[in-house]
């Protein structure tokens, strides 16, 4: 049923997408670095789920995004809108040049994304909406008869929020196992880490009690998604949880080594560091798959 | 305010709806009307969270069952769920008190249904005085609420003829709805072959000269009880029917103030934020000069109490809205 069970996940397969997903932190840092500021950290931190959705698992057509078979994509968290613009723009829904539109008025592409943004399929940002949009889809697909999956990206912080959990128990009472929620633990939220805002943990077992078919994985490790993902494919009758431990500002040391970086604000001079760490780190890369 | 009567009906009474000084009753119109449009229509789904007997949407259960959806005690995923659901081309029917729906749903009724304009009908019971419980279940300040959300149509209907009629409106109206619901045995007030229920169209019901009674919801079967107790004191009063809260007939409004500016409002919900309110919004952004009276729930929590009790407790009956367009006469 799912657009990628025919793409092979060969070392060649793996390469290409992380060419891709060099491709988006790029776009990410390009974003950012027009207005100054930004999600930078949640951008690059979840640019290779993103990149697994948007040029492997989902199918959709960038030209008719009303197409009523089409796998949805819910971003729950509205603030990570950089990531999804970041994709949109790789995947040809929007193109690459409004990217430079981030964040200033009368764009399209919101710090807190809507669903004014084209691929935008609900409007987050007020935490605790994703998952419950998504089981309502889930279930409209599926009374239609048709073959689409949902995903939904959710945030660590955002398990705190108890619409969530309200959400979850309905997917797994309606057995949605074309329903996948990605969480993304990166260990920040607004006032610091959960653990002491309000412990989350034990999530995978949260998650496991309420129902759903759980997996935590490296977030930032593609071959580990690609895999969560084909092994949560097989699980039928239970919705599908995939917990991610990413790192935020993934790809560039000064960004991963920051403090607080919730939000990112940064000096002019330091973007072309960024830009080079970046590049530095993706030759690496490219040399240990070498 | 004084307590003028001791208590003497029966508290708690949660079942009951609007069936005080009711003459001719329908039973579950919303549901049967519901059961009407879904035959046609194959898009209507349903909705509740754990109200499905309580909301009269069972009766569409027990026909559809493949189409309803009980989300259990979870407002929030009701009206996301929903609007999930009505992003997926389907027209959701979701019911619950209009206290859970407003006051826990908001932000969900405002991002997830509203912001988009997603198709969602929220369907919410217990509006205003129509339950003995207190303050936990009595909707005195929803429509306050919903009319400050953006894109969102606010329907208080008077009676069983009305309520049918709107459900089949709303089912045709591209966009979100809050309809304030009366449920089990309903009064029937308008005749079902006269009577034509239209979203955003105010009802001139009576003409008269003396003074203006507009009314919402079930207080229009009081106002017209109202205009006849003035008739007989021989005073010409007229009544206009506005059950579409949002978008506001403000023409029709106008119109009938400008003939008549001694002007009494009544209505199931706080004196502010509801139809009294739009009634001076209107007026006042118009330069229409308007002497304005207000029937309503005063800003407070409600007693329990029998319905009888509560209606004379708050001064919500036929004999207060005649004795405020008295007062504003004879002043």
């Amino acid at each position: 049923m799912s657009g990628g069970t025919d793409v092979s996940t060969t070392a060649t397969s793996i390469t290409s997408l992380q060419l891709h997903a060099l491709s988006l932190r790029r776009h990410v840092l390009r974003m950012a670095e027009r207005v100054g500021q930004g999600y930078v950290g949640q951008g690059l931190g979840i640019a290779d789920l993103l990149t697994v959705l948007y040029f492997r698992e989902m199918k959709y057509d960038p030209h008719n995004l009303a197409w009523p078979d089409r796998d949805r994509f819910l971003l729950s968290i509205g603030h990570y809108s950089i990531g999804l613009y970041a994709a949109l723009a790789e995947a040809g829904v929007i193109t690459v040049d409004e990217l430079d539109t981030y964040g200033a008025d009368q764009s399209r592409l919101e710090m807190a994304g809507s669903e004014v943004t084209p691929g935008f399929e609900m409007t987050g940002g007020s935490l605790g909406h994703g998952l419950g949009q998504a089981v309502g889809m889930a279930l409209g697909v599926r009374l239609d008869g048709r073959s689409s999956r949902i995903f939904n990206l959710l945030s660590d912080g955002e398990l705190q929020e108890g619409s969530t959990w309200e959400a979850a128990m309905s997917a797994a009472h309606y057995r949605l196992d074309h329903l996948f929620a990605f969480i993304d633990c990166n260990d920040q939220q607004a006032d610091g880490p959960p653990r002491q805002v309000l412990t989350i943990e034990p999530v995978h077992s949260k998650w496991e009690a309420f129902g759903w078919d759980t997996q935590r994985i490296n977030g930032n490790d593609i071959h580990a998604i690609v895999n969560a993902i084909d092994a949560a494919r097989k699980i039928t009758g239970k919705p599908h949880a995939i917990v991610l431990d990413t790192l935020m500002g993934k790809g560039v040391r000064t960004f991963e080594e920051r403090d607080k970086n919730h939000f990112i604000r940064v000096e002019p001079d330091e973007w072309r560091l960024a830009r080079e760490q970046l590049e530095e780190n993706a030759q690496l890369k490219t040399k240990r798959n070498a | 305010m004084s307590v003028s009567a001791p208590k003497t009906g029966v508290t708690g009474n949660i079942l009951s709806s609007d069936i005080y000084g009711a003459e001719r009753t329908a039973a579950a119109p919303f549901g049967e009307a519901l059961i009407r449009e879904a035959e046609t229509n194959p898009r209507i789904v349903g909705l509740t969270a754990d109200l499905g007997k309580y909301t009269d949407i069972h009766l569409f259960a027990n026909r559809f069952p493949e189409r309803f959806f009980q989300i259990g005690m979870a407002e929030q995923n009701l009206i996301s769920v929903a609007a999930g659901l009505a992003r997926t081309g389907f027209i959701p029917f979701a019911t619950t008190y209009c206290v859970f729906a407003t006051r826990r749903a908001y932000d969900f009724i405002a991002i997830g249904a509203a912001l988009g304009s997603a198709n969602v009908k929220i369907i919410a019971g217990l509006p205003g005085l129509t339950t003995g419980y207190g303050g936990t279940h009595q909707g005195i300040e929803d429509l306050a609420l919903m009319r400050s959300i953006p894109n969102l149509t606010v329907i208080d209907p008077c009676d069983a003829t009305e309520l049918s009629q709107a459900v089949s409106a709303i089912a045709r109206h591209e966009g979100p709805v809050y309809l304030r619901l009366l449920r089990g045995q309903v009064p029937v007030v308008f005749d079902p072959d006269a009577y034509q229920f239209e979203i955003g169209q105010a009802r001139l019901l009576s003409e008269g000269t003396d003074v203006a009674i507009i009314s919402t919801g079930l207080m229009t079967a009081r106002a017209l009880k109202a205009v006849a107790q003035l008739s007989g004191s021989g005073v010409s009063a007229a009544l206009m029917h506005v059950s579409t809260l949002k978008p506001f007939d403000t023409e029709a409004v106008l119109a009938l103030v400008r003939r008549v500016p001694r002007v009494v409002t009544a209505e199931n919900h706080f004196t502010t934020g509801g139809l009294a309110s739009a009634v001076a919004d209107a007026t006042v952004d118009a330069g229409v000069p308007i002497h304005l009276k207000r029937v309503g729930i005063p800003n407070c929590f409600c007693e329990s109490g029998s319905i009888p009790y509560l209606v004379q407790r708050y001064r919500m009956d036929s004999e207060d809205i005649a004795a405020a367009a008295l007062e504003m006469i004879h002043k």
